[in-house]
């Protein structure tokens, strides 16, 4: 990719295809972490990372 | 070049910085001035390249233009930016659900009268009652064995207080990991206590055991003494946050979060955050109360715009606290951009009502402690397993892809769709969404987004 001058990227990923390779299920359970009112996945971790 | 769907992209501004997400990728982008007048025209004149750039004419350089159209349509090449949806008819629930947490209601029985709880002060509309150590027991095999092949599961000792059924706790939890071992699983535990009860014995175990801790303190003196007295009216705040500050000292401030709990009541709950990171506090997570609209200390929608800037100064303090190297965690804003959850695991969500479900005193299984004792939600008991599995099924089935106020939100993979308990309670279904939780999860996900994008951009130390 030539170098961009009036957008940095910042993260570059495709999320959509850790829907054939994720799924695992080994990690926390969202609602045991902290919260117990409000769902946020998107800022669980994942175990194999 | 394929048409473009500006549902799939999400652009905003905080403290001078152009954020561009890429929803369906995941793909974080900081844009200039001139390609955020550039989208906006794109979009304005449904995504027609040469209409735009007459338009972008009037007011930059077809140098200019050129070069942020090369830029974009780079992008766009690299499924970087307008990437399409997936074919999500590959994601199926599980047909036979594995269960990995339980929430084991070990005290139906509380030593506060919090004014928001949601378990009715703790006896969840039932009478006030200890689960048994033997119910405990059968509640672990239930588990261990519905957890199929799953190595890694969980229990979180709640109530009521749990400290109140101490005696059962510890027994539990050296019944647990026996019986993990002998089937070569990970077995973790986490105590939510509101630390009236804590004391040397106590906190010794849940660290020799490496028990998360989920404290309840809701910040300010007045604030968390308003919502958080004794049954006899006097304010927890004293007591309680010198017990707790002991005790995340004596795990050397590693796995533990102190909560509260914002009402209508403290509006200018960055305040509370504040104070709980000035008393040294490093794990925080605030949140909004959820109840009823008619309650008095209920949130309320012309709170929003202000409930939203909190988010904004609460952010500042964040960073400016990382910059002076007195870091704090806020839970919200812990958003890993690059090794976060998979997508099956965003599109599943919390996993209520067939991957976590809650246990009460006596042994019944519900799909989750919001749901605990509301007799038409009893899922099954931990002798049978799961018998209503109808009612799991709509569980499963309440994900984000089939809510549709979720499928335009850019949102959708952050948020999963919401609390199933909220969106019943203000929505009516599990399929629909509890608007004002919707708003302010967006506005502490753009805050949490900026905080990443920043601090790649001028790393700390």
């Amino acid at each position: 990719m030539k170098k961009q001058v009036h957008i940095k990227t910042i993260v570059s990923q495709n999320l959509q295809a850790t829907l054939k390779t994720g799924g695992c299920g080994e990690c926390q359970t969202s609602c045991q972490s902290a919260c117990k009112t409000s769902c946020t996945v998107g800022n669980q971790v994942c175990k194999n990372n | 070049m394929r048409s473009l769907d500006f549902n799939n992209i999400h652009k905003f501004s905080q403290n001078g910085l152009n954020i561009l997400l890429d929803i369906n990728s995941g793909s974080i982008h900081v844009i200039d001035e001139i390609t955020w007048d550039f989208l906006d025209v794109l979009e304005s004149v449904r995504g027609d390249w040469g209409q735009a750039e007459k338009q972008l004419a009037l007011k930059y350089t077809q140098e200019e233009i050129n070069t942020v159209r090369q830029e974009l349509e780079e992008l766009i090449n690299s499924n970087l930016l307008f990437t399409p949806e997936s074919d999500f008819a590959i994601y199926q629930p599980a047909k036979n659900p594995v269960v990995k947490a339980l929430c084991l209601h070990v005290a139906h029985d509380c030593n506060l009268r919090c004014g928001y709880c949601f378990a009715g002060t703790g006896a969840f509309g039932g009478s006030r009652s200890l689960m048994t150590e033997s119910i405990g027991k059968k509640s672990i095999d239930f588990l261990l064995k519905a957890s199929q092949n799953r190595r890694h599961v969980e229990i979180d000792f709640f109530g009521g207080e749990p400290l109140l059924n101490f005696a059962v706790v510890k027994e539990l939890v050296k019944y647990g990991q026996e019986q993990a071992q002998k089937l070569d699983k990970v077995i973790k535990f986490t105590l939510t206590t509101n630390g009236v009860l804590l004391n040397d014995e106590i906190m010794e175990f849940l660290n020799e055991n490496k028990m998360s801790a989920v404290l309840s303190l809701d910040g300010r003196p007045e604030v968390n003494d308003r919502m958080r007295p004794f049954p006899g009216g006097q304010g927890s705040y004293a007591l309680i946050k010198d017990k707790l500050l002991n005790f995340v000292e004596s795990r050397n401030h590693e796995d533990y979060y102190v909560r509260g709990t914002y009402t209508g009541f403290n509006p200018d709950f960055a305040q509370d955050v504040k104070h709980l990171a000035d008393l040294g506090f490093k794990e925080i997570s605030v949140e909004p109360v959820v109840t009823e609209p008619t309650e008095a200390y209920a949130l309320r929608e012309e709170q929003l715009p202000y409930l939203k800037e909190q988010y904004e100064v609460l952010t500042d303090y964040y960073w400016q606290c990382h910059q002076e190297g007195r870091p704090f965690n806020f839970f919200h804003f812990n958003v890993d951009l690059t090794q976060g959850p998979c997508l099956p695991k965003r599109l599943s969500g919390c996993g209520a009502g067939h991957e976590y479900l809650a246990v009460s005193p006596e042994g019944d299984l519900y799909p989750c402690h919001q749901f605990m004792g509301k007799e038409e939600y009893k899922i099954g008991h931990v002798s049978e397993g799961i018998k209503n599995k109808e009612l799991c099924r709509a569980f499963q089935n309440s994900h984000v892809l089939h809510k549709e106020e979720c499928k335009n939100c850019w949102a959708r993979f952050y948020c999963s769709g919401g609390c199933h308990a909220n969106n019943l309670a203000y929505g009516g279904s599990l399929v629909k969404v509890y608007k004002l939780g919707c708003e302010l999860q967006r506005k502490r996900l753009e805050c949490a987004i900026y905080l990443q994008v920043r601090r790649a951009l001028f790393p700390i130390g």
